[in-house]
């Protein structure tokens, strides 16, 4: 079906489709609230009891000019009848304020070919003979897919009420999906109230009336309902993103100092630890740079706190000299790296998974750390309490890799269980035993109590030189393979207190995706769509990259091939001058081709989103062993 | 008992009985080369941990990398040698979390005003509370006479054969350029009284204390002060009650010039001025804003925090 005016429509007697999920958009030009329209109703859904995973689109400028494809800026919600783990692979039901950002996302291949499409026509008519031109051009272009396009006289709707429908016509979309969608409207209102509480109460009261314009032109346009059943709340949940889970878990993990640069897309960690952290006793220091910002955390850790610093790629390049010195002065320290996509500036907004050799070897010489990688918002939180312990029991720098998918993406997860124990002891400022040492290794484990400035009879110097035992600067030789062996194996031991990772689905079959970090909800849902297909495929999904998890190497054995899916680039083969020797690998397949001599391919792709499920069943299939599938 | 920044308590030095001498400030022999003025620099610190009875383990001495770097190694107090030109964030780190600890920063010219230049400019806008010592010896020395900022035009070094191209940096016109910058001070090596005086003021001053202290290089830059150094008339002495005096110094050094140190402009007057090498306090302003004291917050038990985090959970409760 093709274009078709609002006139033809039926009111009576709206077609009620019941679905397992739908995705739905909203659409603008920057500035005319489309993320808040999307928030709001994401919120809704959650509380209704629908999964649900939003994604911001974000365009690159703050101001982009109107009416370009490239300023498209919106927000992208995925309802399920059970939770959501990603975005899925296309959009269902779009609301667009003009047809370029319509025609961007069209573009991009995010829609669905049969979705349904409600566009602002107001451009039909425009004073402006280029804007009706590129409207009939972009309709053009649409109206060549299977597309339902409705056109929506939102601004002649709006001016009934409002004298400038750039403020108003969010809420009057918000209108629109909550009939489509049949959503509970004094949910709607509350969650208005609560996103403009700040504001004044006509501010309230004419977005209801936005809202309620929106709802009556849908009830009397619009053809079809909408409903994804929601599941009955059996457990208290919280809703938010990424970037707010990790600030939260560092404040959960008793952290008291996070020292940053801004940078995207990680500043939002430092925006929210900004707005609370004083109220629980901690600083936000916006340092002068991003050396700095590591330098002064450094420096906390050593006078007994464990700090925190927050950047993305380009700042995990400029730390890395102090990272070295972290690691061989052996001084706690949680840095979170919100990836995008590099090298270089990049991909500033956009999802990538680049940085995991870079933070694997993130200094010059020899310097075993910690890295780790949350697989989902909810595991954000988590992941800086695991971090904090870390870094303080082994004396060790602990990365945290997130990314571009989970800063921003929302959804709702249990309420994190809160416990004390999770946050740092409070500064304990003992003597210094007779005959202890700065680094007393304990030759097995290479751990060493850390001894804290205060604590009487411990006057010692830390040193980025290579050091004894007693923190003397290493004039003899055997010093330095020792206290690297002491700073190695720490790693190990903490490898040995890890349990295999478990396998998603059959722990045998023909093939094994390996994943890590944002990554997991798509594989496992590729998975699960795979196997309805008849495929034998099961993924694990790694939380530790340094040290590796244990027991990889007896888990690939069950499967005839092994494929990492991952978010960064690699050569294909068959590409020109592309051999099994000189290609380049996805990152996570080279560690593990590395560790466990296993032939691990791997399939990535960095089209600065996140990965589809669709496109991944795409590529389990295409690796599948002959004769594999049933 | 304050609290600064809600991240620790101030806590009190345990009581120590007998007088800490200047022996108990000592740490490992001085590596430094023969007549190298970090010597006499390190005697006066000494000797002022000493007079100020500072406790050996509420002290913390934090450098770069290069020759005065070593420093913390030759002192028995809490030391952070960490890397090039970073001296000052790992100290801000340290203050910010530990205002309970007194700290010095110890920097040689490449550190300060040529890797770490960033940091020294912010580090006098944030105004902590700490001592900062540039040892400027004008040439880069750990790594063998390489050109640094302050090396002075024309002098030949292994990077710039043909003498040094561009005219050397004045770190004291830079300091007293910086917003908030609340001490800057100057004095020389081979001056030890007026060195160890002003070390006492810069000890003393509530903010950032800026010490730009000349000395020499025996092995790679010893020309650079000679003429000072054998002729103190180049030398002019900056008198104030609220500066450093030093009983008897005039006796040397005849060339004395009042200046009150809270006269900013007169300050960067004497820092630009040619004619002298002038010595002793050029700006002092206690009344600065200090970082640590705008950031303070009050501190929390995890308990605490257990109840406002349940609050916040709210905030985000479906």
């Amino acid at each position: 079906m093709t274009a078709t005016t609002s006139a033809t429509i039926v009111p009576t007697k709206p077609r009620v489709r019941r679905l397992p999920e739908h995705t739905l958009e909203i659409v603008s030009d920057s500035g005319e609230g489309a993320q808040k329209c999307g928030q709001i109703f994401g919120a809704v859904c959650a509380k209704m009891g629908n999964g649900v995973w939003t994604v911001e689109i974000i365009p690159a400028e703050i101001q982009p000019p109107p009416r370009i494809p490239e300023g498209a800026s919106g927000f992208r919600i995925r309802i399920g009848e059970r939770p959501v783990t990603n975005w899925g692979d296309s959009t269902n039901l779009v609301v667009a304020f003009n047809e370029q950002v319509l025609l961007a996302r069209h573009r991009l291949e995010a829609l669905a070919p049969d979705a349904v499409l409600l566009v602002e026509d107001k451009w039909a008519s425009d004073e402006d003979a280029d804007i009706r031109a590129a409207w009939e051009a972009g309709m053009a272009e649409l109206s060549g897919q299977h597309y339902r396009i409705i056109p929506v006289p939102m601004e002649v709707e709006c001016l009934t009420l409002v004298d400038n429908p750039r403020k108003g016509k969010n809420m009057f979309a918000l209108g629109m999906l909550a009939c489509i969608y049949t959503s509970d409207m004094a949910r709607i209102k509350e969650q208005i109230a609560e996103t403009f509480r700040k504001k004044s109460e006509q501010v309230y009261e004419q977005n209801v009336a936005l809202l309620m314009l929106g709802y009556a032109w849908a009830e009397a346009h619009i053809d079809f309902r909408i409903e994804v059943p929601p599941a009955p709340v059996t457990e208290p949940l919280i809703v938010m993103n990424g970037n707010e889970a990790l600030g939260l878990g560092a404040v959960a993990a008793g952290m008291e100092l996070c020292a940053m640069y801004p940078i995207t897309p990680a500043t939002s960690v430092s925006h929210y630890l900004s707005e609370v952290f004083e109220r629980f006793g901690g600083v936000v220091h916006q340092a002068e740079d991003e050396i700095a910002a590591v330098g002064v955390a450094i420096g906390a850790s050593y006078a007994g706190k464990v700090a925190l610093t927050v950047t993305s790629g380009p700042g995990l390049a400029l730390k890395t000299e102090f990272l070295g010195l972290a690691v061989m002065t052996e001084m706690p320290l949680v840095l979170i790296d919100v990836q995008r996509g590099g090298p270089s500036t990049g991909l500033p907004t956009k999802v990538e998974q680049s940085d995991l050799l870079a933070a694997m070897y993130a200094s010059p010489g020899d310097s075993p750390h910690v890295v780790l990688a949350p697989a989902t918002i909810e595991e954000c939180f988590h992941v800086m309490i695991t971090a904090r312990r870390i870094a303080e029991a082994f004396r060790t720098v602990v990365m945290v890799l997130s990314d571009a998918n989970l800063a921003t993406g929302v959804t709702p997860f249990p309420r994190p269980k809160l416990d004390a124990r999770w946050q740092a002891a409070p500064l304990d400022l003992p003597p210094v035993a007779a005959g202890q040492h700065a680094y007393d290794w304990n030759e097995e484990t290479g751990l060493s109590p850390r001894i804290i400035p205060g604590q009487p009879g411990g006057a010692y110097t830390v040193t980025g030189l290579s050091h004894d035992n007693r923190s003397k600067v290493a004039y003899s030789s055997g010093v330095h393979q020792h206290s690297s062996a002491m700073r190695s194996r720490k790693l190990a031991v903490l490898q040995n207190m890890l349990t295999p990772p478990p396998v998603y689905g059959d722990d045998q079959g023909d093939l094994l995706l390996v994943g890590w970090g944002s990554t997991k909800g798509a594989i496992e849902e590729a998975v699960d769509r795979a196997k309805r297909e008849g495929m034998r495929v099961s993924s694990v999904h790694l939380r530790f990259l340094s040290p590796l998890e244990p027991g990889l190497k007896a888990i690939f054995a069950k499967f005839k091939k092994v494929c990492t899916v991952e978010i960064n680039y690699s050569d294909e083969l068959g590409d020109p001058f592309i051999t099994e020797e000189n290609r380049r690998r996805g990152q996570l397949s080279w560690l593990l081709r590395a560790t466990t001599l296993v032939d691990v391919d791997c399939w990535t792709r960095v089209p600065g989103e996140p990965l589809r499920p669709g496109s991944i069943v795409d590529a389990i299939r295409e690796r599948m062993p002959r004769g594999g599938a049933a | 008992m304050t609290i600064a920044c809600g991240l620790l308590p101030v806590l009190q030095p345990d009581e120590h009985d007998a007088e800490y001498e200047l022996s108990d400030y000592e740490g490992a022999r001085a590596r430094w080369c023969p007549g190298c003025g970090d010597h006499s620099v390190l005697t006066a610190v000494q000797r002022l941990l000493t007079a100020e009875q500072l406790t050996p383990e509420q002290t913390v001495f934090v450098s770069g990398i290069g020759c005065s770097s070593r420093f913390p190694h030759y002192l028995k107090t809490y030391g952070f040698h960490g890397i090039h030109g970073r001296a000052l964030p790992v100290a801000t780190g340290v203050k910010l979390s530990r205002p309970d600890l007194t700290v010095f920063v110890v920097m040689g010219d490449g550190d300060c005003t040529s890797i770490g230049a960033a940091h020294w400019i912010h580090a006098l806008r944030y105004n902590i509370n700490m001592t900062v010592l540039l040892l400027d010896n004008g040439i880069y020395a750990l790594t063998k006479k390489q050109t640094s900022p302050t090396t002075p035009q024309g002098f030949p070094s292994n990077t710039q054969p043909n003498g040094s191209r561009l005219p050397s940096l004045n770190p004291l016109t830079v300091s007293l350029g910086v917003t908030n910058a609340s001490f800057v001070a100057q004095t020389a090596e081979w001056a030890p009284a007026h060195l160890y005086a002003t070390l006492r003021e810069a000890y003393h001053h509530r903010g950032l204390s800026f010490v730009r202290i000349l000395q020499r290089c025996p092995v790679y830059s010893a020309a650079v002060y000679q003429a000072a150094v054998q002729d103190p008339a180049r030398i002019a002495l900056l008198t104030h009650d609220d500066g450093v005096v030093v009983p008897d110094l005039e006796k040397i050094y005849k060339t004395q010039v009042a200046h009150d140190p809270h006269d900013l402009d007169a300050a960067r007057r004497i820092a630009e001025s040619t004619d002298h090498i002038h010595l002793g306090v050029l700006f002092r302003d206690p009344s600065r804003p200090r970082y640590e004291d705008l950031l303070r917050v009050a501190p929390r038990t995890a308990d605490e925090r257990i109840t406002l985090m349940e609050a916040e959970l709210d905030r985000y409760a479906v």
